[in-house]
C-alpha cells in the first residue's frame, strides 16, 4: 500500500463496501450462469474491483463513464442500482434497460453511465463525446473511459488521445490491463507499456497497481482533478488480473487452457478486497466487526437484488419492436 | 421564393438551426474553411465551441457524436465524402443505431451525419459510392437524400430537430444546382415523399440525384404520349410506402431509379414493397434502373456508361409499357 493515504477509515470502509458489493453480486451471477439460469453470456469483473471503485469514488452523477463488455463493476461503482443490474442480466422487464441489452449493455444515463459496450474499444468514442459535452457545459464535469488492454490495441485509442489532448477535453482514460485479450495473454498481442502510449501526445500517464484500491484512488484523484481544472486528459494503466475466465461459458468451448492454475492462484493472493481488509486490520483502522457488518449489509443487498429481479416479469414480446426510434 | 443553390440552402439550414438551438454543434474535417461550401461562415458566426475542425479521425469522430448526443447536445457530424462513413462505421452501426434500443429507450440520440454521395465527377471508386441502402438496413438510422435545394433545406432542418440519428446525403457535385426556396421559415417532415410530376401511365420513383434525369425522361416520354408520375421518396428510412403504393395501384406499372449498386439497392426494396402491396394492380413486372454490381471507375466514358441517365430511364419505361 502507498505510504501517503488521504483516506479516512470511513472512506476506506466505503471503498471496501463498494468492492464487496461488486464481488458478491458477480459471484451470484456466476452461480446463476453455472446453473443455466442466465439467458446470455456474462463476463465477470472478479479480481478487478479496485479499478472501478477507486476511480468512480471521485465521480458524481453529473460525471460520465463509458464501460466495457465486463461492465457490471463500473455500473455498480458509479452508483447503478444492483436490483436493476441483476434484473437486466436476468432479461427482465424491471432491468436497467428493460431487458433490451442484458449484461453487455447495462446503462443508466441518469447516473452518468453511458453503458457497458459489446464492442472492444466501443466506449472510448462515446466518452470523448461526453467529455466534449462536459467541456461545452462548463460545469466542471468529467468523462471517464474504461477499457481493457485489448482495446488499447484498437486504433480509436490513438484518435482519442490526439483529439482529447488537442482540445484539452476533461477526459480520463482508464485502461484495465487484466492480462488477457479474451484468451490471448496480453504480452502475446501487445508491445510496450500501455501507459507509455500517452507520452507522444503529451498526455500525463501512470501505471498503477490495479489491485490496490488506494493506489488507484490516488492516481485517479490526480487525473480527475486535472480534467476538472480544464487541463486535459490523462491515461491510467491499472495493472490487475482477471481471476475468472473471459466469459463464464468458456469451459464449454475451449479445448486447451491459456493460463496455468498456479498463475491464477498467485494472483488470487493479491485479491484487492482481501488486501484492503488486511490493510485495515494491520493499521487498526476498523474492527473486524465493521467488516462483518458490511458483509451482512452486502449480502442483504444481493438478496434484495435477486428477489427484485426474480419477481420482475419477462418483457411482453411486443416490446421487441419498441425503442428503435424516439 | 428565393433562388438558391443546393449548397447555399444547406448552409442556410445549418445557420438557422444553430441560431435557433444553442445545443446544435457542428464538427468535422475542414468544416471551418468548408471545402464544399456548406459550412462556410458558420465558424465565424457561432465560434470555436460550436463549430470545430476535427483531425482526420472518423473512428472517434462518429463515436464522439453519439457521446455528445447522449450528454445532451445535437451534434452535426460532417463526414465530407460519404465513403468516409465506412471508416467511422463502428460507432454508426454498433453505437448510434442501437444505443437507444439496447438501453431500453433511456435516451434520445439527435445526431446528423452528413456527407456527399454518388458518382459523376471522376472521383473514382473510393469517393463515389451511393451507400444509402446499407444505412437503410441498419434499422436505427434515418436516411435522407434531398434532390432539390428547397428539399435539402427543409429536410436538413427536420433532421437536426429529429431526436434520432440521421444520415443526410447530398449528391456529390450537384451543390451548384439552383432552385426556388421559400423565403419564410419552413421544414419538410421526414418520411413524406413528394410527387414531382403527376402522371397516369407509369410510376417512376427516383432517388436523390436520379430525380433530375427521371424528370427529363418523363418530359421526353410525354412527347411520346406516355405520362409518367415521378415520385421522390426524399427519405428512405422511414420510407413513405403509402404514396408509392397508391401511385402504383393507379398506374399498374413501376420503374425505380437508384444510383446504388443493383444488389440490395433501395430500388430493390421499393420494388419488393410495391409488389407485395399492389400485386393485383400490376400490369407488368416492375423494373429497376440501377448501377451494375461494380465499383465506380475514374475515366469519364466509363463512369457515364454505368450511371442511370434519361435515355436508360426512358428505355425502361418504354419496355415496361411494351413500346
Amino acid at each position: 500500500m502507498p505510504s501517503e493515504v488521504n483516506l479516512s477509515a470511513e472512506d476506506l470502509l466505503g471503498l471496501y463496501r463498494r468492492m464487496l458489493l461488486i464481488r458478491r453480486i458477480e459471484e451470484r451471477l456466476g452461480e446463476d450462469f453455472k446453473r443455466g439460469d442466465l439467458p446470455g453470456p456474462v463476463h465477470l469483473y472478479i479480481g478487478e474491483e479496485a479499478v472501478a471503485t477507486g476511480v468512480c469514488a471521485h465521480l458524481t452523477d453529473a460525471d460520465w463513464i463509458a464501460s466495457t463488455h465486463r461492465g457490471h463493476g463500473h455500473f455498480l461503482a458509479k452508483g447503478g442500482d444492483p436490483r436493476l443490474l441483476v434484473a437486466e442480466v436476468y432479461g427482465r422487464e424491471g432491468g436497467a434497460c428493460r431487458g433490451m441489452g442484458g449484461s453487455m449493455h447495462v446503462a443508466d444515463f441518469s447516473k452518468g453511465i453511458l453503458g457497458a459496450n459489446g464492442i472492444v474499444g466501443g466506449g472510448i468514442g462515446l466518452a470523448v463525446g461526453a467529455a466534449l459535452a462536459a467541456q461545452l457545459d462548463r460545469k466542471g464535469a468529467v468523462s471517464v473511459a474504461f477499457f481493457g488492454d485489448g482495446a488499447a490495441n484498437q486504433g480509436v485509442l490513438m484518435e482519442a488521445l490526439n483529439v482529447s489532448a488537442l482540445w484539452k477535453l476533461p477526459l480520463v482514460l482508464v485502461c484495465e490491463n487484466n492480462g488477457f485479450s479474451e484468451f490471448s495473454p496480453t504480452a502475446t498481442v501487445t508491445v510496450g507499456a500501455i501507459a507509455d502510449r500517452a507520452k507522444p501526445f503529451g498526455v500525463p500517464s501512470a501505471a498503477v497497481d490495479g489491485n490496490d484500491v488506494i493506489a488507484v484512488w490516488q492516481a485517479a484523484r490526480a487525473a480527475v482533478r486535472r480534467a476538472r481544472a480544464g487541463e486535459g486528459p490523462s491515461l491510467l494503466e491499472c495493472r490487475t488480473y482477471r481471476l475468472r475466465g473471459h466469459v463464464e461459458s468458456e469451459a464449454s468451448f475451449l479445448q486447451g487452457s491459456y493460463r496455468s492454475d498456479a498463475e491464477v492462484a498467485d494472483w488470487a493472493t493479491r485479491d484487492p478486497i482481501a488486501r484492503l481488509a488486511g490493510y485495515l486490520d494491520q493499521n487498526g483502522l476498523a474492527p473486524a466487526s465493521a467488516r462483518e457488518a458490511i458483509e451482512a449489509e452486502v449480502a442483504a443487498a444481493v438478496a434484495a437484488a435477486v428477489a427484485y429481479a426474480t419477481a420482475s416479469p419477462y418483457p411482453a414480446p411486443d416490446q421487441a419492436r419498441q425503442f428503435m426510434f424516439a | 421564393m428565393a433562388r438558391r443553390r443546393m449548397i447555399q440552402a444547406i448552409n442556410e439550414a445549418l445557420a438557422e438551426e444553430m441560431a435557433r438551438d444553442p445545443r446544435v454543434i457542428l464538427f468535422g474535417e475542414d468544416v471551418e474553411i468548408s471545402i464544399m461550401g456548406d459550412t462556410r461562415g458558420l465558424h465565424a458566426t457561432f465560434g470555436p465551441d460550436r463549430v470545430r475542425n476535427t483531425p482526420i479521425c472518423e473512428t472517434v469522430m462518429t463515436g464522439m457524436a453519439v457521446g455528445a448526443a447522449a450528454a445532451g447536445y445535437r451534434p452535426v457530424c460532417h463526414m465530407m465524402y460519404g465513403n468516409f462513413l465506412y471508416t467511422g462505421m463502428d460507432a454508426i452501426a454498433n453505437q448510434a443505431a442501437k444505443l437507444r434500443y439496447m438501453t431500453g429507450g433511456q435516451i434520445k440520440l439527435p445526431v446528423v451525419y452528413m456527407g456527399v454521395f454518388g458518382a459523376g465527377r471522376s472521383s473514382a471508386a473510393q469517393h463515389s459510392d451511393a451507400m444509402h441502402p446499407m444505412f437503410m438496413n441498419l434499422g436505427g438510422i434515418k436516411v435522407v437524400l434531398p434532390a432539390s435545394p428547397a428539399d435539402a433545406k427543409g429536410l436538413l432542418k427536420s433532421a437536426i430537430r429529429d431526436d434520432n440519428p440521421v444520415i443526410f446525403l447530398q449528391a456529390a457535385g450537384r451543390g451548384g444546382e439552383a432552385g426556388d426556396v421559400p423565403e419564410e421559415e419552413y421544414t419538410i417532415p421526414l418520411g413524406v415523399a413528394e410527387v414531382k410530376r403527376p402522371g397516369s401511365d407509369v410510376t417512376l420513383v427516383a432517388i436523390g440525384a436520379m430525380v433530375r434525369p427521371a424528370l427529363r425522361a418523363a418530359e421526353t416520354l410525354a412527347g411520346e404520349g406516355i405520362e409518367a408520375e415521378v415520385i421522390d421518396p426524399r427519405t428512405l428510412m422511414p420510407l413513405d410506402q403509402a404514396t408509392i403504393v397508391e401511385s402504383v395501384r393507379r398506374t399498374g406499372r413501376l420503374v425505380v431509379v437508384d444510383e446504388a449498386r443493383d444488389t440490395c439497392s433501395a430500388a430493390s426494396h421499393i420494388v419488393a414493397v410495391a409488389t407485395e402491396a399492389a400485386w393485383g394492380a400490376l400490369r407488368a413486372a416492375p423494373r429497376r434502373v440501377t448501377v451494375p454490381d461494380v465499383a465506380i471507375p475514374y475515366s469519364p466514358p466509363l463512369e457515364k456508361a454505368l450511371l442511370p441517365d434519361p435515355e436508360r430511364i426512358a428505355a425502361a419505361v418504354r419496355a415496361i409499357l411494351g413500346r
